[in-house]
Formats: structure tokens, sequence, C-alpha cells
């Protein structure tokens, strides 16, 4: 695969499809993010986690420009973001993102929550988007509820329509911003069990999360953060049984401990 | 065994005492549950019978009906009809040609007819502002004439409950899309779109609608060039439109202020464009919010069609007062108000109902 390029650097691996150089921003005077550098292979699934206030959320959505970055480069596939409108529009086409709280549109059936999109942005035809709708719908387990309104499903239903939604874009890459932190505990599973199914696709994933047995099963890599940086990362064999900063341990023993 | 008494079961049939259900239980928990609620009870029933027998006995058994002439009305105690009938066509039609009435008649009947359809959500259609454009076109031409072999009638002969409809009909479906742009202006990221729309909304808000429309009919016309002249009726149209888009952009942006952020950052994640995140999901969601106070405005704006008069414009309440100036038909301004009063009640009493009727419509889907 060909070298990317842009204002004559190169520096994209070849199968480099998200690249934070020296990413940092403030709200206010607060640092969120500091010096983030971090590169992401295409179909890698990476786990980030970290105490709560570390940065994780933000960084995220710095990815797809919902958070404006103040200082370093983030390109993804190729396109870097910056001002630029119309490429923050080619890269959210490109980047699919489900949220804690699912944010479905309440006005809109599940098919037209899943139809939107496509058609809008994507310019598809209704009827394909509409039966494409249904085979993701089919695949979150969740195309017999497809003429129901948000507001009638659960939110472990919800939040697998929030994933179809995305998904019927044709992403590139997949962000889930603690996906199951709003659920009930008896519908995280449901949820996980999509996004692993999800994972075994090849899918570029990153994914806020608490989930430590998701991680275990399913990340590449796993990133802690806190206080805005990256304190370390590793395969999640490595970062679960050899931690190397303190703080890392602190935070393990702290959500492991019972 | 349990000797708890909650699981007894009831005898079949039993009813519950007449202290809990009942007429009397009725009036016990709703009139008399407190003591200053039994006083109140006592004194609204007082009011009553002390306003509502004479009402009747005015309005019904002493009044001269509606074939009353003016002697049997100087003679009659009570209300006279007769004037309202006399003087209907002139109340309702103004002094648009008496022959031609059937004119005036027709445009009402036009307007009722097209209102009536935009009620079903099934015509909430693109196409549906074209059958619009062309009921105000076949209006124009009903009204003014001039074409197809009407006689041209000026528009300083309209008046009466025509020319509130179209003041308050295209005032109110002409300032509600710049209402929209205002209210989205105002939330606007772009600081000199955002800056100008609060100045129009502060600035028109700041102001009376009467001294709006006496600036539209007297100070309006000196900056114009000589020779140019803009008909009155529409410059009073120009400023009710002006007023009501300030009023009802407010309204909306309430609406847009409760849709949570998240909607905003799904619609943005999907790739939308600003107008498509707003047309597709933010106003379609804040508009069916803003309902009750957007039809606040719908029906304050009907009635304030009204203070047309003091630039010379004879609306329903113009010509209701200058019907009362035949001395032949003197002193009867009880019955005109109470007629027109009714006519305008008619009109705002089906706009509140159809409010309600379409915010739980809207609603209903929603939450179950």
């Amino acid at each position: 695969m060909a070298v990317t390029e842009t204002n004559g650097h190169a520096y994209a691996e070849d199968a480099e499809i998200i690249h934070c150089a020296g990413v940092h921003k403030w709200y206010g005077e607060f640092h969120v993010l500091r010096d983030i550098n971090l590169s992401v292979r295409r179909g890698e699934r990476i786990v980030i986690c970290g105490p709560s206030g570390s940065g994780k959320s933000t960084l995220i959505r710095c990815l797809n420009r919902l958070e404006e970055h103040q200082k370093g480069r983030i390109v993804i596939d190729g396109i870097e973001l910056t001002g630029n409108l119309k490429n923050i529009e080619l890269v959210r086409r490109e980047v699919g993102m489900v949220f804690q709280h699912f944010n479905l549109f309440p006005h809109l059936t599940v098919l037209e929550n899943c139809t939107l999109a496509p058609i809008w942005v994507r310019r598809r035809p209704k009827k394909e988007a509409e039966s494409e709708a249904m085979q993701y719908l089919e695949r979150v387990q969740i195309a017999d509820q497809a003429h129901k309104y948000p507001g009638q499903l659960s939110g472990g239903q919800q939040q697998r329509v929030a994933i179809a939604r995305s998904l019927c874009m044709k992403p590139k890459i997949m962000l889930f911003d603690e996906p199951t932190s709003a659920l009930d505990p008896e519908m995280v599973k449901e949820v996980l069990d999509v996004m692993v199914g999800l994972a075994s696709s090849g899918m570029t994933m990153l994914c806020v999360t608490h989930e430590m047995g998701f991680a275990k099963s399913v990340a590449d890599r796993v990133i802690f953060m806190d206080r805005g940086e990256i304190v370390e990362q590793n395969t999640p064999d490595l970062f679960f049984t050899n931690p190397k900063s303190d703080r890392t341990r602190l935070f393990l023993s702290q959500i492991l401990s019972h | 065994m349990s000797g708890n008494a909650d699981t007894t079961p009831l005898a079949a049939g039993e009813r519950p005492p007449s202290t809990v259900v009942g007429p009397l239980a009725w009036l016990r928990a709703n009139l008399f549950n407190t003591w200053y609620n039994a006083i109140l009870t006592i004194l609204i029933a007082w009011a009553i019978i002390r306003t509502v027998p004479p009402l009747i006995e005015w309005a019904v058994i002493d009044a001269a009906g509606f074939g009353a002439t003016s002697e049997m009305c100087r003679e009659a105690t009570g209300a006279c009809w007769g004037f309202v009938r006399e003087k209907l066509r002139f109340i309702l039609f103004g002094t648009y040609p008496y022959d031609e009435q059937w004119r005036p008649l027709a445009t009402v009947a036009l307007f009722i007819l097209l209102l009536g359809a935009s009620c079903d959500r099934r015509f909430w259609k693109p196409w549906f502002g074209l059958v619009w454009l062309a009921g105000l076109v076949a209006a124009g031409v009903l009204m003014w004439g001039g074409v197809f072999g009407l006689t041209y009638v000026e528009n300083t002969l309209w008046g009466g409950l025509p020319l509130t409809l179209i003041l308050s009909v295209i005032g109110l479906s002409v300032a509600f899309p710049i209402s929209i742009l205002l209210a989205l202006g105002r939330r606007s990221d772009m600081p000199a779109v955002k800056a100008i729309c609060v100045a129009y909304i502060e600035l028109i808000r700041g102001v009376p609608l009467i001294s709006l429309l006496f600036m539209a009919s007297v100070m309006f016309p000196l900056f114009l060039p000589t020779g140019v002249t803009i008909d009155k009726l529409l410059r009073a149209q120009i400023a009710f439109i002006m007023f009501a888009a300030a009023y009802m952009a407010e309204a909306i942006r309430g609406g847009l202020q409760a849709i949570p952020k998240g909607q905003y950052e799904a619609a943005d994640g999907l790739g939308l464009s600003y107008w498509q995140k707003m047309g597709k999901i933010i106003l379609p969601q804040a508009l069916a919010i803003s309902i009750p106070p957007l039809v606040n405005t719908f029906i304050s704006f009907f009635k304030d069609t009204s203070l047309v008069i003091i630039i010379g414009l004879y609306d329903l309440l113009g010509t209701a007062k200058a019907a009362l100036t035949d001395p032949a038909w003197r002193g009867y301004y009880r019955e005109a108000y109470l007629f027109i009063g009714l006519i305008y009640w008619a009109f705002c009493y089906f706009m509140s109902k159809y409010s309600q009727w379409l915010e739980k419509d809207l609603n209903r889907m929603r939450r179950r």
C-alpha cells in the first residue's frame, strides 16, 4: 500500500489508519490531553482504560472531531483533521461512533435511524439502504424490532441498534465510548457479544471501557491513560500480568480487586 | 395459614363503601375536601347563580330575535340580534362591493379548506406547499379581480373576516420559516450571524406592535424615493411578519435548547452536514417541543391583527366598530362584540384543540 503524504511529510506505515502525533488539548486552563502519540494499524482492536477524568473519552472524541485538539496532528486514513469542514465530514463518514447513552434519534424508527445517514450522506437509494440496514439489524439480532421507536426498546437493545446504525455507514473504524456503562448489568453481555462478533470480523476498533474481560479476550493492545497522558500500552497479557508503571498497578488493583 | 387481613379474598361483587365512590364521594373529594375549598365552592356557586340567569334572560328570553327590526329592538329590554343580522355582511366583509361579496366569502371558504387540510399530517409533504401557493394565488384573484371577468376591487375596500384571515395566515406562514432561521442563527457558531439574529430579535421584541405598525404606515414611506409607493396593506403585512418572526424564533429556540447534546453528536458522528442535521434530526424534535409556545404565538397574533384598525385598515373588529356608527342601530355594541368575539373564539379554540391533538399524536409513538 502506498505511503500517504500530507504537506510533504511521509508518516504512515503501510497499514496505519490512525496517526496521532504530539496531540494536546485544553478545556480552558485544564490540560485534558498531553502529548498523545498513537498509531493504530488497520484491523487493530484497542481498549483504552483509565480512571475517570483521564481523558480517554476526549481522546477518541478527537478522532472524529467531536472535540477539537489544539496542538499536534491527527490523521485518519490519510486525511488530516483540521478546521477544514470538508475533511471533517469525510472522516466522519469513515468513523463510526457508539455512545454511552446510545443517542438514537427518538423521532425515527429503528430502521429509519439506520438508513438516515446512508441515504443522506452516502446518497444510497432508499430500498438498498433499507435492505442493508436489515442485514445489520439481523447481525445485532434486533431485526424483529425494526419498525419500533427507540423509546420502546430496552437499553441493551438500543445500544445494539446504535451499533447497527454506525455499521450501516460501512465505516473503516469504530469508536466505542463506554458502550456498556449506562446499561443495567443483565444487558451488558448482549452488547459485548455484538462487539466481540464485530472484532472477529476484522474491524478497526477503539474502545473506551471498564470491561476488562472484554479487553483480555478481544483486544490486541490495551492503552492505559491517566491525567491526560498515555501512561502505558501493551498486549492484554503483559498489561494485566506485568504492568510497568505504579499508576497502572494502582488502577488495576482498584478495578480488579473484587 | 396466613392470618393477614390483606390476603383475605374479597367476597364476590363486594363494592367499595359509598364514602369512596358515587356522587356524594365525588362532591366531597372535589368540592368540599378542605374548608377553604368548601368556601370557594359556595362563593363560585353564588356567583354563577347571580350572573348566568340574567345573562340568559338578556340574550334569549327578553331578546329581540334575528328577524327584529330596529323599532322592535328599541322596545325589547334584552339583546337585539336583529342588529347582527342587519349588519352581518358588513361586519364579515366590510366595504367590499355588496354585489361582489361572494368573492370574499369564497376566499374565507378557501382559507378554511386549506387550513383544514393542513391539519392532516398526511399532507405534510413538500408538494402541499404548491397547493398553498395555488390557493393564495386563487385568493388573490378572487379578492382583487380584474381578470376572468371579475371587476377590480382595490384592497383599500377589503375588510372584515377575509382581511383578518389574510393578515394572520399569510403573516404566520411567512414568519414561520423566517423564525426558524432566526432561532438557528441565534444559536450559530458564527459570531456575525449570531449577532445579527440576536439584535433583530431583541429589537423587534422590544417595541410594541402598534409602534411597528405606525412606522410601517407613516415612517416607512418617508424613506422611499418619490413616486414609489408600497401598498398600505402590504406594509402592515410586512410589519406583522417581522414581529411574529421574532416571537416565534424565541419559542423555537426554547425547543432547540431542550434537545440533548447527544443528538447533535450522534448526527455529527454519522457525517451529516449542518442542514441535514438540523432538518432531519434537531428541528423535527425541537418543533414538536415548541408546539405549545408556538400555538400561543399563533393565537395571540391572530387576535393582534385587530390592531391594524389604528392605521385605517378594517379587519373584523374594525368593521364591527364601524357597523355601530349607523344611527338607526346605535348602541348595540354588546351584541356586536359578542358576535365577533365568538368568531375569534371559534378560530382560537380550534387552534388550541388541534395543537393539543397534534402534541399527543407526535408523542404517542415515542414514549410507550
